[in-house]
């Protein structure tokens, strides 16, 4: 086998349907022996907040959006056909029906093969959100140019 | 084809046959075979795929009905403490 293959994704969107193909691509890519590295930034920040407890963050603005915002893994909704949580839902339904793991469930599979998930912190710090809201399994904290120097060596590079 | 071990992953989708099989071919000693069972048609193209990246071998597929067994010889230890 020949040396350790990179695969490094930024996850922009925080789309349902979106966050799965990520998840997807990275644990595929960690059992084909790659090194994983999952950046996520602006509306990808909800796949990785918690799902529990209040956003905490100062000024009018910003508990604005982190109220209508809230994010987390259970509350992503998918790109079509939401239908205010209709079909969200059937589709959810059918993915489990499928045996699809869910987004906790590969968010662990993820943490387990070693992937590496960071968060953006211009994000974090324009959108008010504290690192604390983010959820245990997120290894740091990085910046752009942490992303493009992870990328800079990398067989395989996606924006999702 | 003879296999040392039988991975069940029918009714699974992309990346389940290929994530089990990763943690599965970790249990096997090198030289063994897995042989790997799935419906997903998919896999046909992704097991060759992930052997050519990680270097196990795929020694041929069989397809009956709607079963498609793949056979995967380990040929070395290495990922085997990621």
């Amino acid at each position: 086998m020949q040396e350790k293959q990179k695969f490094t994704i930024v996850v922009f969107n925080g789309d349902l349907d979106r966050a799965l193909a990520s998840f997807i691509m990275a644990t595929t890519a960690a059992s084909m022996g790659m090194d994983v590295t999952m950046f996520f930034t602006f509306w990808g920040l909800n796949v990785i907040k918690k799902n529990e407890g209040g956003i905490k963050s100062k000024g009018l603005m910003r508990k604005m959006l982190n109220i209508m915002n809230r994010g987390g893994s259970k509350r992503l909704k998918m790109s079509k056909f939401h239908m205010m949580g209709l079909g969200t839902g059937m589709m959810k339904q059918l993915m489990k029906d499928s045996k699809v793991p869910s987004i906790d469930e590969f968010i662990a599979m993820a943490k387990a093969m070693g992937v590496k998930m960071y968060a953006c912190t211009t994000s974090l710090g324009v959108m008010g959100i504290t690192e604390d809201a983010l959820r245990p399994e997120v290894d740091g904290l990085a910046g752009a140019a942490y992303f493009l120097g992870e990328s800079s060596d990398a067989k395989v590079s996606l924006f999702v | 084809m003879k296999a040392d071990q039988v991975l069940d992953c029918v009714g699974l989708y992309c990346p389940m046959p290929i994530v089990k099989t990763a943690e599965s071919i970790k249990k096997l000693r090198t030289g063994e075979v897995l042989e790997v069972v799935a419906d997903d048609k998919g896999i046909k193209q992704d097991m060759p795929a992930w052997c050519k990246m990680t270097g196990h071998e795929c020694l041929g597929i069989e397809e009956d009905g709607g079963e498609i067994k793949v056979y995967v010889k380990k040929t070395h230890d290495q990922g085997n403490n990621q």
